[in-house]
């Protein structure tokens, strides 16, 4: 932020506006805009100004304001995630395209965000390796570089309970980016990883320490550690300077934060891939190292709070499998009846959300709207209760992955159909 | 893939029967160059990958070694063999009065009340609430490991070796593992066997048509 920023004061004219009309927007929320003000020193600053001020009758007549140093959202946009104690929701429904803007990128962590300078920043790689080393962000930053453009989602990324439930409430928890940073496997090959390894433990620098065991194949086949994110640095939500970056696998095991990798022949059993992370299914047994995020769907319009109006809807969501591409995704606006393919939008990419859109008519009857994503290893979405008859009564709330409805109101209303278990 | 339903509505909507009666086979066409172009391209990419890789130096020489003391520094880890284990020792009377002191005002008195993760299982609880260290927890060490590592949330890495062990051993003997006179250390710890360690299996899910 700019150190510059000040609040208009009482009877502080903006630079660039004189006129300015009385009319409030958007409910007359009180968020305050950045524009230019002359100081008391002489020096122009940003300020905040009252959402009024942009209402100025005619934008034509009026100098618009001048080349600043960081972009700001438009004040119309009023895009936030949903924070709790421990996690904050990407507002799906709000999102265009198959890139989360970074400040709305979910976060998951379990002892808070560490603040952490990059320049003492350190990445110490050892146990089963020929030289154990050390890398600065520096160092990290030298090595061949790869970018890639992939979802993150965290294992327990499923509410319901409510008709009143938006698309971030129900999964928020997935988010994409495109991640830049060094192939793991570069590193591995610099370290000199002994044959005989077969588990890393990773671990970050936040006040969890947290935890989890690897298998090296993963560090061989796609795994990262990044520190760009669409561009700019990562940001500290996601483990700034530098993350573990495993495309397709639950947001948990990709570290962030990451200090320290240590190769084994055995897994660590860390409190993350046991106590937590891992899932009671059938015959009382606990399902454990359960990477691969299944793959999932979800249409983010027309979703509670939509207000339908009749006529021509392009049905739009996302899909998304951790084990490949989306091969197709099937919308259904007869609760289920029948299913018509969506148009995939390109690129459609291996380990990505990817957009679908439906084009429908709606005439006013009521209804019920859903999607099926199918990945490229031919799994198919499953429902609800496949997945209960799957994994018994005792089923455990990650990696729930069920076709998402939407019940469609004659006066247009759009709810979330909550569907339980327990 | 794209293709296939925008041409499947067109036919349709063009009322074109020859064409509608070659659909299956179009779409089944369809469907098989895309697998083909997709294996292709996953055999290209391991390809480049290799090729890449074919003239790095040995070693880009980027980074130092890191020395014994700076992994020490970082490298509590515990493992289920026990290896990682301090020297120490701690026992049930000194882990209830430790517990009392730093661990009851969040976890609860005899650690059934909460307000955060219930650390002993309550007489007839289900669900989320049974699952305890008692009744899900298949590794000891681990105990040891997440109390070193993160415990007592507001001071976190605060804690001694034999403070660990003791609150380890109380939390065993309070979850019926361990009975009242038992000492833990790097020696007796990993020979605790955990009532839920059976229960575990490893992922079985492998995408394809079957739902797990
Ligand atoms: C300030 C509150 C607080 C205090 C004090 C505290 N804890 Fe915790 N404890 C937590 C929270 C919050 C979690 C869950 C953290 C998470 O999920 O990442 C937790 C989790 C745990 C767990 C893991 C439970 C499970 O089933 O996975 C154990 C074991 C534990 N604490 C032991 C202790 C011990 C022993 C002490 C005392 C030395 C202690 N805690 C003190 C807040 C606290």
């Amino acid at each position: 932020m700019n150190d510059d920023l000040v609040k208009l004061k009482e009877g502080e004219e903006p630079l660039f506006y004189r006129k300015v009309s009385r009319r409030t927007m958007l409910g007359g929320a009180a968020t305050a805009a950045l524009v230019l003000v002359q100081s008391a020193a002489g020096k122009v600053v940003q300020a905040g100004l009252p959402e009024a001020a942009f209402t100025a009758a005619d934008p034509t007549k009026i100098q618009g304001l001048p080349p600043g140093e960081a972009g700001q959202k438009s004040p119309f946009e009023q895009l936030v995630r949903l924070p709790s104690d421990t996690s904050s929701r990407t507002p799906l429904q709000d999102l265009h395209g198959m890139i989360t803007p970074s400040d709305l990128h979910f976060e998951r962590h379990h002892a808070g965000i560490p603040a952490i300078d990059p320049a003492k920043y350190e990445l110490v790689i050892h146990g089963m390796v020929e030289k154990p080393m050390v890398f600065k962000l520096a160092d990290l930053k030298r090595f061949p570089a790869v970018s890639r453009i992939c979802f993150l989602e965290c294992s327990g990324n499923f509410r319901t309970g409510r008709e009143n439930m938006t698309p971030q409430e129900i999964c928020g928890l997935t988010s994409q980016s495109e991640w830049t940073g060094v192939k793991l496997s570069t590193l591995f090959r610099e370290v000199g990883v002994k044959p005989k390894a077969t588990w890393f433990l990773a671990e970050g620098s936040d006040a969890a320490v947290m935890t989890r065991s690897i298998p090296v194949r993963k560090g061989w086949d796609d795994a990262l550690i990044v520190y760009g994110q669409n561009g700019e640095a990562i940001r500290p939500a996601q483990g700034y300077p530098a993350r573990l970056l495993l495309p397709g696998w639950e947001g948990n095991t990709s570290v962030k934060w990451l200090r320290r990798i240590e190769l084994s022949d055995q897994p660590f059993m860390t409190r993350e891939e046991t106590s937590k992370y891992s899932e009671p299914v059938r015959d009382g047994k606990i399902r454990q190292f359960s990477f691969e995020m299944d793959a999932r769907s979800i249409i983010t319009f027309p979703a509670y709070p939509t207000q339908l109006d009749k006529g021509w809807v392009e049905i739009r969501g996302i899909a998304w499998s951790g084990r490949g591409k989306i091969r197709q995704v099937e919308v259904s606006t007869d609760a289920g009846k029948s299913w018509q393919c969506a148009r995939l939008q390109e690129p459609v990419l291996d380990k990505a959300h990817t957009v679908f859109r439906h084009l429908w008519e709606w005439r006013g009857g009521a209804t019920e709207i859903m999607s099926r994503a199918t990945d490229e290893t031919g799994y198919v979405q499953p429902t609800l209760a496949q997945l209960l008859a799957a994994r018994g009564e005792d089923m455990g709330g990650y990696h729930l992955n069920p076709i998402t409805t939407f019940v469609l109101k004659r006066d247009g209303q759009v709810l979330f159909k909550p569907e339980t278990w327990r | 893939m794209l293709s296939v339903p925008n041409f499947l509505k067109r036919v349709r909507g063009s009322g074109n029967r020859s064409l509608l009666l070659l659909m299956p086979l179009l779409l089944l066409f369809a469907c098989r160059s895309r697998d083909a172009a997709i294996e292709e391209l996953q055999n290209s990419r391991d390809a480049a990958a290799i090729a890449e890789t074919e003239d790095w130096p040995a070693t880009f020489g980027f980074g130092k070694a890191a020395t014994a003391s700076q992994i020490a520094l970082l490298d509590t880890d515990v493992r289920p063999d026990g290896r990682g284990l301090p020297v120490g020792s701690g026992d049930v009377v000194t882990g209830r009065k430790l517990y009392a002191a730093k661990c009851a005002a969040c976890h609860g008195a005899t650690g059934t009340e909460g307000p955060f993760d219930k650390l002993v299982t309550a007489a007839g609880a289900r669900g989320n609430n049974g699952k305890t260290i008692g009744t899900y927890w298949p590794y000891a060490t681990t105990l040891y490991d997440y109390i070193n590592r993160a415990m007592p949330f507001n001071a976190p890495g605060s804690l001694t070796p034999d403070e660990v062990y003791s609150l380890t051993a109380y939390l065993l003997h309070a979850n019926n593992i361990l009975p009242a006179d038992a000492v833990m250390t790097a020696q007796s710890l990993p020979q605790v066997q955990m009532p839920a360690k059976e229960r575990f299996i490893t992922d079985d899910r492998k995408g394809g048509a079957e739902v797990r």
